[in-house]
């Protein structure tokens, strides 16, 4: 046996050249030397940037957008996109909102607000199993149709409500850490065990990596992707629940604009790949840090609003170039 | 200009190239005249490609190598100036742009230009010479997309051709060609032999081997191992060269005959009206059943209704008895037929995923615990099992799959299948692009499963493999089973009655399903 090995030509070896084993070492760190080295900088440049407080302002800033990323992790994996998760984030927390201010609502706000977002969600998921349309079209005229849907049940106003049961998620803290981080850490911890110790997050990995085979080895690809969408939808009803708590009231018009450019900005960012079939749940939460760090520390170093924007645009572009060169060195 | 055929227009000496790990080539020499035929053999990962691609430019080989071109020392340091040097590449997957036409694609990158225009009318009356030349029934107007994959391989010649090639390096071109149109390619290289261009032909087919080289040279793990003449080509010494090993008993059948009373899988009338028109027939408990027939006879296709991958507008299916409500693939897995695509690439394998995924992909519902939870250490001990059972080549078993060779990325796949235990197994072309070390190992799980039992369908276009392997022969015809061979029927398995069948020469007929 040992002889016959010594015989064998070994499988094509993916690294050979410097670059090559350099595009290896990228694809398993993913970005987390450059989180560090945001933060590092960040906390040499900017005064109070590595305080205790200042971390735990960022983690809570980052929280919404780490759960509609995971959910975007998600349907990115299957090869697609969700662009409607910031709308359908705006009129959950407008029911959300509502149903709380029923006679003996209660907590009734929180599950009316996942249930909403649950409902968008299955809605894209269905257009896209069962439709045939393509993702990015289904999505993009939801990002469109339900934001006017959130303004339409708001009434076009503001609403709001001062006694909102839930608005300790968004305030207070537990065992001196911020609700909103124990939820967004509890979405990443479910979302990696669902991708990774289950049959169906094989499957999701598989249908984004292969339709056609996954299709002839016995999956149900409706099925996986009714889930996706269905969860992105449901992310986007948590993180609805997230927000309507901290500011105890709901804008259909202004909630949740572009949220899903944070929420796409960061899984790429965390190496997850537009073709699917690549990507982990633990690069999106780094990505999102990513984000949330350069937000923080572009503020307390007192860069413009302006600037902020452009520097997070390029951040997405170099995401996307990053990819790029990820994927050149993906396969042979 | 006559052809020199003494003075060698390529020599490659000393080439080695060296991948992290790995050694993939060791001081290996080709040496090629003009107006030849040298065909390059070896099982896959021998370094065929590897060389190839160091002649195209798109990789460098290590220090010390020395390339020559009519003589004069070259330096290919990229595709750009390989094609300068008259090195032209026609792979496997073909390199034109789909949506442009003919003349467009022949001038890729280097269009005519009148002023800041494309001059599309010169270009189209230069590529009609080549076109014309070559023999081609389409014009330099046609698009590249209405064009069938034979027609496709022939826009690519006429690029090099018309790019003044003269070296041109062909990878496996017949693979995707039926056999008339693999006539007309032969014809072709003949022709551009007798034009004075030197001609790499890397193949697994030994008949073609024989049929058109003047020279073979052959590759074993990296090293160069020797060149034959025509006069001195045999099967025996090629396979000799190739694997190191004595291969006698490549195709044996040693499962014992099949018991004609138990059929594990009904077939009745099957068909789709396009490409398959009503086929039945019954497979048997243990029974290794060949479908043969040209390319394009409607071989895939039946299989693909049979598993449920296509719509079908009519037809049942039986597995032990029991008729199988078939709308989708996962029906059929259910009833315990399995289908091995023969798109191994595109639609059998995940190739971003590791080998263990792949793997399980399919069986890693069965031992889930509740609620969907993968089995790991199960997972783990399966895929450990299937390397160790089908001798997979891999350091362990998170590796992609995408980065085995093609015999090993086939077993991966059959492995996953194998894994559903099936009772009916259907391979499609189960050796294409495979090494002769993988092929002997899956003729001997085709063995083993027919012993066990299973009920096994190779579907092929290698006719030794048909006749080699199975009890008993289907032959299929524009979408119909026309014959019999083998089995209880009394006809002898031989190449020969095949194609007569296949082709319709023969007036032997079965009568039509009703």
């Amino acid at each position: 046996m040992e002889k016959t090995m010594s015989n064998l030509t070994a499988p094509t070896p993916l690294t050979a050249s410097p670059r090559e084993r350099f595009q290896s070492l990228m694809r398993n760190v993913g970005m987390l030397p450059v989180l560090l080295l945001l933060t590092l900088g960040f906390g040499l440049l900017a005064e109070g940037f590595l305080t205790g407080q200042n971390l735990s302002i960022i983690a809570q800033q980052a929280s919404i957008n780490i759960v509609l990323a995971a959910g975007m992790t998600f349907v990115i994996l299957t090869a697609g996109i969700d662009l409607s998760v910031g709308s359908i984030l705006a009129v959950a927390a407008v029911v959300s909102v509502m149903a709380s201010m029923l006679p003996g609502g209660g907590f009734l706000g929180i599950a009316a607000g996942l249930a909403t977002g649950l409902a968008f969600g299955l809605l894209n998921g269905g257009l896209v199993a069962f439709g045939r349309l393509p993702p990015f079209i289904v999505t993009l005229g939801a990002l469109t149709a339900v934001r006017g849907i959130a303004r339409l049940l708001g009434d076009d106003k503001t609403v709001f409500n001062p006694d909102l049961p839930f608005a300790f998620i968004g305030n207070d803290n537990l065992l001196g850490v911020p609700w909103l981080v124990w939820i967004a850490v509890a979405v990443i911890a479910g979302s990696w065990f669902i991708l990774r110790r289950t049959v169906l997050g094989l499957h999701i990995y598989s249908v984004g990596s292969n339709p056609e085979a996954a299709r002839l080895s016995g999956i149900k690809v409706w099925k996986v992707l009714l889930f996706v969408y269905a969860m992105s939808g449901l992310l986007a009803g948590l993180g609805a629940v997230m927000a309507s708590a901290r500011l105890m009231a709901a804008n259909g018009l202004q909630l949740g604009q572009s949220y899903e450019l944070d929420a796409i900005a960061a899984v790429i960012l965390g190496g997850t790949s537009f073709v699917g079939g690549v990507g982990s749940i633990l690069g999106t939460l780094i990505g999102a840090l990513i984000i949330a760090v350069l937000s923080n520390g572009l503020v307390l170093l007192g860069v413009s609003d302006i600037w902020q924007y452009i520097i997070k645009g390029l951040v997405i572009i170099g995401a996307v170039a990053l990819d790029r060169y990820r994927q050149s060195g993906a396969r042979t | 200009m006559p052809i020199d055929q003494t003075r060698p227009v390529l020599e490659m000496r000393g080439i080695s190239k060296t991948f992290p790990g790995v050694k993939a080539l060791r001081d290996v020499s080709l040496t090629l005249y003009p107006g030849e035929v040298h065909s390059l053999m070896g099982e896959n990962g021998a370094g065929k490609s590897t060389l190839m691609k160091i002649l195209s430019g798109a990789y460098q080989a290590d220090a010390g190598a020395e390339i020559r071109i009519d003589g004069q020392p070259v330096l290919i340091d990229g595709p750009l100036s390989a094609r300068a040097l008259g090195v032209a590449v026609i792979y496997q997957e073909l390199a034109l742009c789909p949506s442009l036409t003919v003349a467009e694609n022949i001038y890729l990158g280097r269009e005519l230009r009148q002023g800041g225009r494309v001059d599309r009318r010169a270009m189209e009356a230069a590529c009609a010479d080549v076109l014309a030349r070559l023999g081609a029934g389409f014009g330099p107007k046609t698009v590249v997309s209405d064009l069938s994959i034979a027609e496709r391989q022939l826009v690519e010649i006429a690029r090099a051709v018309h790019a003044n090639a003269r070296i041109l390096v062909m990878d496996e071109p017949t693979t995707p060609l039926s056999s008339r149109e693999t006539e007309r390619l032969f014809e072709l290289i003949r022709q551009l032999r007798a034009d004075g261009l030197a001609i790499v032909y890397v193949s697994h087919r030994m008949a073609e081997i024989y049929e058109l080289s003047d020279r073979v040279s052959v590759l074993r793990d990296g090293t160069y191992v020797g060149t034959l003449d025509r006069a001195h080509l045999s099967a025996d010494s090629l396979v000799q060269m190739m694997v190191g090993r004595d291969l006698s008993g490549f195709y044996k059948k040693d499962h014992g005959a099949y018991e004609p009373g138990k059929v594990v899988m009904a077939v009745r009338d099957m068909k789709d009206n396009r490409r398959v028109r009503g086929c039945s027939f019954d497979l048997h408990a243990g029974e290794v059943l060949g479908i043969a027939g040209l390319v394009g006879a409607g071989r895939t296709e039946l299989a693909r209704l049979i598993f449920g991958a296509d719509e079908r507008t009519g037809g049942e299916l039986m597995v032990d008895g029991l008729p199988v409500r078939l709308r989708t693939p996962l029906d059929a897995i259910r009833a315990g037929v399995v289908y091995l695509t023969e798109d191994r690439k595109g639609r059998g394998l995940f190739l971003d995923m590791s080998v263990r995924d792949n793997i399980n992909v399919c069986a890693c519902s069965d031992d889930a615990r509740g609620a969907g939870v993968l089995n790991l250490a199960k997972a783990r001990e399966r895929a450990n099992g299937a390397i160790r059972d089908l001798k997979i080549r891999v350091p362990n078993s998170r590796v992609n799959v995408g980065a085995l060779s093609g015999g090993n990325q086939q077993k991966v796949l059959l492995s996953r299948l194998l894994e559903i235990k099936p009772r009916v197994l259907i391979l499609d072309e189960p050796t294409r692009g495979v090494d002769i070390g993988a092929k002997s190992e899956i003729y001997r799980i085709i063995n083993d499963l027919a012993r066990q039992g299973v009920g096994v369908i190779v579907i092929s276009s290698e006719l030794p493999e048909i006749v080699g392997t199975a009890d008993r022969v289907l032959v299929m015809r524009e979408g119909e089973l026309v014959g019999e061979l083998g089995g209880y029927s009394g006809k002898a398995i031989t190449q020969e009655a095949i194609i007569e069948l296949a082709t319709g020469a023969g007036g032997d007929s079965l009568p039509r399903a009703a």
